[in-house]
């Protein structure tokens, strides 16, 4: 842990150094975190650092507070301030609560975005969200019927029934089953976001619905607990368990097989993203309206909603061939 | 900060401020010493950083500590009489809850700063009929309210936030009285000038040093210890009350998580501030010193972006280097 902080201190460090030694005012970004020492935030100032190297003259300030409150990320902000970056991008602990401090930093010429986790919308100048609910219910579908090109039988395993993401993503799931005419969906079941009610509720399926072919399970803890009552149940090659999870809790799953893949966003992509909009927006390339479509770079571009508010990509799929990359990550 | 030593008369038995030496031999050494890491630290930030040298700045940063820093004076006098409290964060929650729960119902500006100010008074107050009344020792008595207050917070708000405070609430967090003084800061100058009278020129102040060099001495002398703990706990509830009107007024919406962990910066302040933690001794105008010390630390590393991580090593090097020290002098003069 502190060797990599070091390392990462290093790196930034020479970078500073790098960029003023052959650019006169850089842009300086200011990439704030929830709060620092996080796999994920460590991950996505990597991808802002590769967008900064791509744009050149470009400096990132990767900080944070230490613990993720509202009050410890205000003095990151106020500090900022201070500095006359150029702009801030945000990942908020709290929408509400720091936006007066982001106000106060809009008043005085700085550029406002909030990724990851919004801020409130007079908090910021636009937000950028790493999927949106129709991309996330066409993904986890896809990854279901891409590994059954010859048809088969899925269930949904999903959190609770009242809640509101993993209902909305089930259908936008289910408008787009007309692709896929020979998959067919037999049950939705809700484990609770529990693992042992997500548990006893796979065992049911798998003994309900003996040609089941996958279990979709877009809740992380869902996912884990179905993998692990198909490997259980001796069902490893016959029953994919795919859906959203984290890289950390489902490398074990996908190195025995019970999952061949699943998805969630890319943390580096994510990063890259809104160090290339806070970019994009502070040099006045682009600017924050409904219906704008600003570039992003290698990720393409986004459009803006009635908010202010847009989706970076679908979510990124991980298998056996980059999950011992990312299971370190988050 | 400064204030002119108030004029009182000279008890036939002088409590010092301090156990070894005169209150002005004392402040030769400690608050000194912290005036100079305080000049120190001013030096080095401004030096290092082009924007330190800033009104508007250095109106920021004081944010990093006015709210604190009202919890810590009247947690200073607690801690010199030999008591603590650490649920002062949960109280600013639990008041902080009150506020947002009585605009929902309407209440206005001037019946949100009552409720604030009350709520954390009442907290206080059962803090003070803990250990003055029934006799726990205060840790004890305040782990357990630091649940207790934090977990009704939880419990009214649950996952939710409280907002839509009023405009004019604004002012309290947000406001400027003179030019880039705030309101918080002022706020914090009259109450450190309050609290400064109130412990070293009262005898109410007296007794609070009596009670925390010899509780038992102090009440044969006929002090009447529960009444004062209980008026101490009171305080240090009110203050954190009124910390967390001006915290909320500033964050504009009320979470449960607020002010969380905020009890152990307020009491490193205090220890900091030179008030010994067994009791018996310290000055409110080293606990301010200390106050504005963490708040120069924190912006300035702020402004060279060092991370979270990095500043709180450096603060505890600070506590430890500083409260070593004069030990170190002492035994190497031996």
């Amino acid at each position: 842990m502190f060797a990599k902080k070091l390392m990462i201190g290093a790196a930034l460090a020479a970078s500073l150094m790098s960029s003023a030694a052959w650019a006169q005012d850089p842009v300086r970004i200011a990439l704030v975190a929830k709060s620092l020492g996080n796999g994920f935030f460590e991950a996505a100032n990597r991808g802002a650092e590769e967008a900064a190297k791509e744009l050149g003259n470009v400096q990132i300030i990767y900080t944070g507070p230490t613990s993720t409150t509202a009050e410890g990320q205000i003095e990151v902000i106020n500090a900022l301030i201070a500095q006359r970056v150029n702009a801030i991008a945000i990942s908020a602990n709290d929408p509400d609560a720091v936006a007066p401090a982001l106000k106060r930093a809009m008043q005085r010429g700085i550029t406002v975005i909030s990724w990851d986790s919004g801020v409130a919308k007079d908090g910021r100048e636009l937000h950028l969200a790493p999927s949106s609910n129709e991309l996330i219910g066409q993904t986890i579908i896809k990854l279901a019927a891409d590994e059954l090109p010859e048809g088969g039988e899925v269930a949904v395993l999903s959190a609770t029934s009242t809640s509101t993401n993993q209902n909305i993503w089930i259908s936008e799931m289910n408008k787009v089953m007309d692709q896929y005419p020979n998959i067919k969906l037999v049950a939705t079941v809700y484990g609770d976001d529990l693992a042992d009610k997500s548990y006893r509720e796979t065992q049911g399926l798998l003994q309900t619905y003996p040609d089941l072919d996958a279990i979709i399970a877009p809740t992380s803890v869902g996912i884990v607990a179905a993998a692990q009552a198909v490997a259980d149940a001796g069902k490893i090659g016959k029953v994919n368990v795919t859906g959203l999870g984290l890289p950390s809790e489902m490398a074990g799953a996908v190195e025995s097989g019970a999952s061949k893949s699943f998805a969630i966003w890319n943390p580096v992509d994510l990063g890259y993203s809104a160090a290339y909009l806070a970019y994009e927006l502070a040099t006045d390339k682009a600017e924050a309206k409904p219906g704008a479509v600003i570039s992003i770079g290698r990720m393409g571009s986004v459009t803006l909603d009635d908010a202010n508010e847009a989706a970076m990509s679908t979510p990124f799929k991980y298998d056996a061939s980059n999950i011992e990359e990312f299971k370190t990550v988050f | 900060m400064t204030m002119a030593p108030p004029p009182r008369p000279i008890p036939p038995r002088h409590i010092p401020d301090r156990l070894n030496g005169s209150f002005l031999r004392r402040l030769k050494s400690w608050e000194t010493l912290l005036l100079a890491v305080a000049a120190a630290i001013f030096t080095f930030n401004a030096l290092a950083s082009p924007y330190f040298l800033d009104p508007w700045n250095l109106s920021d940063a004081t944010f990093n500590f006015t709210e604190k820093a009202m919890i810590a004076l009247a947690m200073a006098l607690l801690i010199i009489a030999g008591e603590i409290d650490l649920s002062v964060g949960a109280i600013i929650a639990l008041a902080s809850v009150a506020m947002g729960a009585a605009r929902q119902m309407g209440v206005e500006t001037t019946g949100l700063v009552l409720i604030g100010a009350g709520v954390g008074l009442a907290c206080g107050a059962f803090n003070g009929f803990l250990v003055a009344g029934l006799g726990l020792p205060s840790i004890v008595a305040t782990i357990g309210t630091m649940s207790l207050f934090r977990g009704i917070a939880y419990i009214i708000l649950g996952d939710g936030a409280y907002g839509g405070y009023p405009a004019s609430f604004a002012w309290f967090g947000q406001g400027y009285v003179w030019g880039a003084i705030t309101f918080e800061l002022a706020l914090l100058a009259v109450l450190a000038v309050v609290y400064g009278v109130l412990l070293h020129g009262t005898n109410f102040g007296r007794r609070i040093y009596a009670i925390g060099n010899n509780a038992t001495a102090a009440a044969f002398s006929g002090v009447r210890v529960r009444r004062i703990r209980m008026t101490l706990f009171m305080l240090t509830g009110l203050m954190a009350g009124i910390a967390s009107v001006c915290l909320t007024s500033r964050l504009g919406s009320t979470r449960p998580s607020i002010g969380m962990g905020m009890e152990l910066e307020v009491i490193t302040m205090v220890v900091l501030g030179g008030v010994a933690i067994t009791g018996g001794s310290g000055t409110i105008l080293g606990v301010m010193l200390a106050a504005l010390i963490m708040g120069l630390i924190t912006f300035g590393l702020g402004l060279l972006n060092v991370p979270g991580v990095v500043m709180s090593i450096f603060v505890g090097i600070l506590l430890i280097s500083v409260i070593a020290l004069p030990k170190l002098l002492e035994k190497m003069r031996r």
